[in-house]
């Protein structure tokens, strides 16, 4: 029934649920052979989780895929690419510790007699590096390798794959300079005439106007329109992306709270990357009391390296960091905490929680040296401060001493905001505060957000959704490859003009084409 | 409805047998090894019963909170021979200071502190390693363990101090002390019951046992939240050379020897004691009251099976069966513990 001979893959209805969120609503997709298909959407959209079902790594809760009209059920990533299914990790997967074409074969090594067949393996891998124009010495350790060039070695693994048939790439040019760009769009050009479908995420607009043949657009999970590149402007897919429906209570504090003293303030912070460039390029912020500020910009633009610059995890830093006028130099998390500084980190299960201790024990991690009576803890002190903040930021939580993998998303967060709160801080950063919860709780922690700055609070908020740091930013900065890139108050936030400045720097061939197209 | 409810009672009745195993376990054991033997549950057995768990139990209590950082102490069994070479050869042979011409004799308080202190140099060198200078610490413990295997055998010359008693007349008597029975209950009995309570107490009510379950749970969480996780893991290895110091202290006196392989292989029977006691070796969890049953257990196989006359060979054999059984059921414990956590949260939602 699904045989059209220009699609080699369909979707058909995938459902993905995961505890607490449905990550993908009834989502069909075709992947067109011999083109590059982009998917696209805000973070939490659902693309990698789409990308996830198709390359086997996870299996879809309903819904049925369809390869030349049989059905089809990838129950790890081997059955797919029995089916010619590659793909490009954007965290990419390889072994640092091993060498070139070790990494290659890894999986299904050559053999000869039962034994590695290396001189075969290092030929091979020599070739399909010519192949891609990057020659490199294949006894060459991996980790060795500059990030583009680890880019290589990942495609040419999946090159070797005899039958590919569709190759998924997720944010592959995140980390590559322009000129690696072009050799992988040449590359990608290449497969497409072999006849080889190429799925491809990324965030950056201009790279799918140049680069895509179809684009397809999620939003929350479910799917939005799709249309040739050809037919369409960059504004139709922000527009799709961004959608209309999904909308936030605005919190604003009105323009005067920009009269408030200025609380926080960095000049000039700088943090090198390694090998060379910036992470944080000569950030210059302000930050003044009560205020929500918020930072956009896209993966790996310096915004969560701004906030370790500031919790003191990086005293690598150069520049100056101001607080209250006084200059301080962040050295470690704890001095930070008592300067009045806290961290609500991006990934809450891996740096957010401590998932072996209960939900009690995780909120008052942080404060514990307030409830000290001499030498002991006063543990009637911290169960009554736990339990307040628990009521005040309304966690549903049936009994504190369960396991904080008892709590949904978006409880186990509050639980990150609140042990946050609990250090009586005067600057709270949160990190993607809203990823991977559901609306409800989302609109609960913009609502705590709101709360605690009309307490006197400040906080910086870092969000990849516009939607929702439109709705809760008095002010934003933008920051796109480690540059502030612009500074936008009142009828000046838009989302045009976020996304516009969120990749301002980037290698595309004229900005104000871009600029232009846009509007 | 009602099914589910039963559901519920089932998978929680199930979880409480679960938690209790060792202790269970333990009261098996005791009801199998006195039908096997009359004389198992007599007073004299179980003195000595006691007095073997004592060692193993605070040596264990140590250790519990080194593997819930997530890291192993291999050490504490040389730490245990040096301490009581240390400790052996001041009151048997002071201290001779060769420049002046002198040999100092000093009072068994002042050898007792000035061991416990040496025990805890050693943890601190161990934790200065493992943090400061990232070496893995399995590693860095099984350096120190050869290093002071080998100063302990140095200290003699491989030779034993025999008859450790102390001379009335230069003041320095009473290590015995720590080897004898107080209404019949051993010394090391009580200590061992001190150091529970005071190490039950760390764990669970100051900041410091918290920050060490966060240290071994999250490590990048525990310091993104201000904890200090340097200076934690830094203060578990003291901990540990403090428990090891101690436990030399009290064989030494009980045996009224040292003997430069003292302790040889200890640290095993510590980790086997935390780990049937439900420490998990990745780290995150663990209790003391768990690690003492545990430290009761290899206590009662090991002196059970010798009563009934089980060649060695075998008992290490059984020894090894029962701790990897542990760890089977320690893992259906954490699944089961998943899996109820994930029932309240569909709950609530």
């Amino acid at each position: 029934m699904f045989d059209d001979p220009n699609v080699v893959l369909h979707c058909e209805k995938i459902d993905k649920i995961y505890p607490g969120t449905k990550a993908l609503d009834g989502v069909s997709f075709d992947v067109l052979k011999g083109k590059v298909n982009v998917l696209i959407g805000e973070n939490g959209a659902g693309k990698s989780t789409l990308m996830k079902m198709i390359a086997g790594i996870e299996q879809p809760s309903n819904g049925k895929m369809y390869m030349g009209g049989q059905e089809v059920y990838f129950k790890d990533t081997n059955a797919a690419r029995k089916y010619g299914v590659g793909i490009i990790h954007q965290e990419l997967s390889l072994f640092p510790n091993m060498n070139i074409y070790q990494n290659i074969f890894i999986g299904r090594e050559l053999k000869k007699k039962g034994q590695l067949d290396i001189p075969g393996q290092i030929e091979a891998s020599k070739k399909v590096l010519e192949r891609l124009e990057h020659p490199m010495d294949p006894s060459m350790m991996v980790g060795e390798l500059r990030v583009g060039q680890q880019q290589m070695v990942e495609i040419a693994r999946n090159l070797l794959m005899e039958n590919l048939k569709i190759l998924i790439m997720d944010e592959p040019t995140s980390s590559l300079s322009a000129a690696e760009v072009k050799v992988l769009f040449k590359i990608m050009r290449e497969l497409n005439a072999q006849g080889i479908s190429i799925v491809y995420i990324s965030h950056r607009l201009e790279e799918i106007m140049e680069i895509g043949d179809h684009v397809t657009v999620l939003r929350d999970g479910k799917y939005v329109a799709d249309a040739d590149i050809k037919d369409i402007e960059l504004s139709w897919i922000v527009k799709n992306m961004v959608g209309s429906n999904k909308s936030y209570v605005r919190y604003t504090r009105g323009p005067e709270i920009q009269q408030e003293p200025v609380i926080l303030e960095t000049k000039d912070l700088s943090l090198p990357k390694k090998g060379g460039g910036w992470l944080l390029d000569h950030v210059n912020m302000k930050l003044h009391k009560g205020e929500v500020l918020g930072i956009y910009g896209l993966l790996g633009a310096g915004r969560t390296e701004f906030f370790e610059c500031l919790m003191g995890l990086h005293p690598e830093h150069t520049g100056q960091i101001f607080l209250n006028g006084q200059e301080v130099h962040p050295k470690n998390v704890a001095s930070q905490i008592k300067n009045g500084f806290a961290l609500v980190p991006e990934d809450r299960q891996r740096e957010g929680l401590v998932q072996t201790l209960d939900i009690e024990k995780n909120i008052s991690l942080s404060s514990l040296s307030d409830y000290l009576k001499g030498l002991f803890l006063d543990t009637k002190l911290e169960n009554q401060k736990a339990d307040e903040q628990i009521a005040d930021i309304h966690i549903k939580v049936a009994d504190k001493t369960l396991p904080i993998l008892s709590l949904s998303g978006g409880n186990q967060q509050k639980v990150v905001i609140g042990k946050g709160i609990l250090t009586d801080p005067q600057i709270m950063l949160l990190d993607e505060p809203s990823r991977g919860i559901d609306i409800g709780a989302k609109t609960e922690v913009f609502e705590i957000i709101h709360q605690y700055a009309l307490r006197g609070v400040s906080l910086i908020v870092i969000s990849s959704e516009l939607k929702e740091i439109i709705a809760a930013a008095d002010r934003i900065y933008v920051l796109s490859n480690g540059k502030c890139t612009a500074e936008l108050t009142g009828d000046n936030i838009t989302e045009d003009n976020l996304v516009l400045a969120s990749y301002a720097g980037h290698h595309q061939p004229e900005p104000s084409q871009a600029a232009q197209s846009a509007q | 409805m009602d099914a589910v409810k039963t559901k519920k009672d089932n998978s929680k009745m199930i979880m409480m047998l679960l938690k209790g195993r060792t202790f269970i376990v333990l009261i098996v054991l005791l009801i199998f090894f006195s039908i096997a033997n009359p004389n198992f549950l007599s007073f004299s057995t179980l003195t000595m019963l006691a007095k073997h768990v004592a060692l193993y139990g605070i040596l264990a209590i140590g250790m519990t909170f080194v593997i819930i950082t997530s890291g192993i102490d291999l050490s504490v069994g040389s730490v245990v021979g040096l301490a009581g070479m240390i400790a052996g050869g001041m009151i048997q042979e002071g201290v001779t200071l060769t420049f002046a011409g002198v040999t100092l004799y000093f009072s068994v308080p002042v050898i007792v502190l000035f061991t416990l202190l040496l025990g805890c140099v050693i943890g601190l060198i161990n934790g200065v390693i493992v943090t400061k200078l990232s070496v893995a610490p399995f590693i860095a413990t099984l350096g120190t363990m050869y290093i002071c295997r080998g100063l302990a055998s140095l200290r003699s010359k491989g030779a034993t101090f025999s008859n450790i008693a102390g001379n009335e007349a230069l003041g320095n008597v009473g290590i015995k002390a720590l080897g004898s029975s107080i209404a019949g209950i051993p010394v090391g009995a009580i200590l061992l019951l001190v150091f529970a309570v005071v190490g039950a107490y760390l764990l669970r009510n100051i900041p410091f046992g918290w920050h060490v379950q966060a240290v071994g749970g999250n490590n990048r969480a525990a310091k993104l939240s201000g904890v200090n996780v340097d200076r934690i893991t830094i203060l578990v290895y003291i901990l540990s050379g403090f428990c090891a110091a101690m436990v030399g202290l009290i064989n030494t006196a009980q045996l009224a020897a040292a003997h430069p392989a003292s302790g040889d292989s200890w640290e095993m029977n510590a980790i086997a004691a935390t780990v049937l006691g439900g420490t998990s070796m990745s780290g995150g969890s663990g209790t003391i009251l768990g690690t003492i049953v545990g430290a009761f257990v290899i206590g009662v196989i090991n002196d059970g099976m010798t009563m009934c006359g089980v060649s060695e060979f075998w008992q290490k054999v059984i020894r090894g069966l029962v701790i990897i059984l542990a760890v089977i059921i320690d893992q259906a414990q954490r699944k089961l513990e998943a899996k109820m956590a994930l029932q309240v949260r569909n709950e609530t939602n």
